[in-house]
């Protein structure tokens, strides 16, 4: 029983932080179609910044403040300074599909070796603002703590506002109108162009949340948001990449796979039970799960 | 207010897809742009919205240049594109696809306005809110596409094929729409069709294009009345 609930609790902790990192890989991909692998670097990036102003200033949530906005900020330079000029360069050809891709790639590697020449590539801890000491429960400690429980309120709650955000307001609509078809969009008369380097400081907000949530269960390195990006991945992959919500849904069916393969089968299932994920679902539903037939769409 | 196109070239890669197009539509006129399937019509219609890029030539409307200039400012400039058949975003519902229009604009009480003016205009619009615009049938789509346009109080219409892939009843009854909006709200259209007969039918002039260049301009009756585009393009 008590294995149980840890399993599902230790499932709810991962899956949030998954969902964070797949919502920014997906609200890049809406906005601009490409995968955007520097989202590890500009997460972790953000992380530092969180770090530092949270030794600074001695608090824990002013720093994830920071990071959140330096994330955006991070990721509208990154847009409007690196992708743009490169999309406007390409303009068709296989190269399209791949070139801009590959430019996330290397900037990934530039944003790493940033912060070893500023951080060094030593193992640095954030302190957790809460305890990180199990609950007890049935007179035994359980793996969830207190931070634990931040870490799930403080992802749903910002999944609940990013969907009030698409869903309520007039930014979301043009958010989601040029995700379909920025040529609609832009002939409605939509700032399309704005609207994109907006998705990718949502996106950056994201993954320094998703940091600041993550490093003080860890180590913040350079490469520490690495493994979260290939969860990210597959999460928002299984979630068919377009949806925010099949983002955060594939994200939890990843937290839950994972959480219950490593408690009841072996510790070291924790990878091969994501790339058994990904493979199963892009063999039966390529889509990702939630994928329905579109209507009269031509 | 007048349009005024001036050796207007546009290429498509390598081929001239556009070439030395010149006319003229004074305000409230309906211009129809008619020609054979590759005649350059959409393209033209595309390089006047700002998606295609016009390699030489001068286009105006009111004075000012349009060339270079991009679909978004155009738009907001009171220069409404409708492209092709089915511009619908079918992951939206007919609501918000109304709404996208009025995002920008800063007269809210006169979104709301122009955006009822439409759903009596088109009421079947107004059953459908909040079905995706996906689900709608061809016509329907083709009148939310410009029921969108008109919510932004334009005041050049860029309408590209709006009978395409629609039935003759509806063709018809979309045509006659169009006739009457365009009269009511002094609207200035450059309408391109395939379907020449409809769309000279409720044009005051006609633009007849043939593989990228101008053949004839001249007022619709007369066209309608000219043996030679009666042959080619007309049908009997």
């Amino acid at each position: 029983m008590i294995k149980l609930i840890t399993a599902i609790l230790t499932a709810l902790t991962t899956g949030a932080i998954y969902a964070l990192m797949s919502t920014a890989l997906v609200l890049v991909w809406r906005s601009t179609r490409i995968i955007n692998f520097a989202q590890a670097g500009q997460a972790v990036l953000s992380t530092y910044i969180g770090y530092e102003v949270t030794v600074r200033t001695g608090s824990f949530w002013v720093g994830v403040v920071a990071a959140m906005i330096f994330g955006a900020l991070l990721g509208a330079v990154i847009d409007r300074f690196f992708m743009r000029p490169i999309f406007k360069r390409i303009q068709s050809g296989p190269i399209l599909m791949i070139a801009p891709v590959v430019a996330t790639l290397g900037l990934l590697g530039i944003i790493q070796s940033i912060i070893g020449f500023k951080w060094g590539l030593t193992y640095q801890s954030l302190a957790a603002p809460v305890s990180t000491d199990g609950y007890t429960l049935f007179d035994r400690v359980i793996a969830f703590s207190p931070f634990n429980l931040l870490v799930v309120v403080f992802a749903t709650v910002s999944m609940l506002l990013l969907t009030l955000l698409f869903q309520k307001t007039n930014i979301g609509l043009a958010l989601r109108a040029s995700a379909h078809s920025p040529e609609i969009a832009r002939l409605s008369g939509i700032k399309v162009d704005f609207i994109r380097t907006l998705g990718w400081a949502l996106a950056g907000a994201a993954g320094g949340l998703a940091g600041m949530l993550y490093i003080p269960s860890s180590y913040l390195y350079p490469n520490a948001m690495d493994v979260l990006l290939v969860f990210g991945f597959v999460a928002a992959v299984i979630g068919g990449l377009e949806s925010l919500f099949g983002a955060v849904a594939g994200a939890m069916l990843l937290g839950f796979a994972i959480s219950f393969a490593t408690s009841y089968v072996s510790e070291k299932l924790v990878f091969p039970m994501a790339f058994i994920m990904l493979i199963v679902v892009l063999l039966i539903r390529p889509a990702g799960i939630f994928s329905k037939k579109k209507g009269r769409r031509d | 207010m007048t349009l005024v196109v001036e050796n207007l070239t546009i290429d498509h890669g390598a081929i001239r897809a556009i070439n030395s197009v010149s006319f003229t539509v004074p305000t409230g006129n309906l211009a129809a742009v008619i020609g054979a399937n590759g005649a350059g019509k959409t393209t033209l219609l595309r390089g006047l919205s700002g998606l295609k890029e016009i390699k030489s030539g001068r286009a105006t409307w009111n004075g000012e240049s349009i060339v270079g200039k991009r679909p978004e400012n155009l738009a907001r400039a009171g220069i409404m594109h409708v492209s092709d058949g089915k511009s619908v975003i079918a992951e939206l519902t007919v609501k918000e696809n109304l709404a996208l229009t009025g995002l920008w604009r800063k007269d809210k009480k006169d979104v709301a306005a122009a955006t009822e003016e439409v759903l009596s205009l088109f009421p079947i619009l107004g059953e459908r809110m909040s079905q995706s615009g996906g689900s709608l049938s061809g016509g329907e789509r083709q009148m939310l596409a410009i029921g969108r346009a008109l919510v932004a109080r334009p005041q050049l219409l860029l309408l590209d094929e709006p009978s395409l892939g629609l039935a003759p009843l509806i063709i018809d009854q979309i045509f006659q729409t169009i006739r009457k909006f365009v009269t009511t709200m002094n609207l200035t259209v450059v309408l391109v069709e395939q379907n020449a007969m409809g769309a000279l039918a409720i044009a005051d002039e006609g633009v007849v294009l043939n593989l990228g260049s101008v053949v004839a301009v001249d007022s619709a009756e007369n066209l309608l009345k000219d043996p030679a585009v009666r042959t080619a393009y007309l049908g009997y």
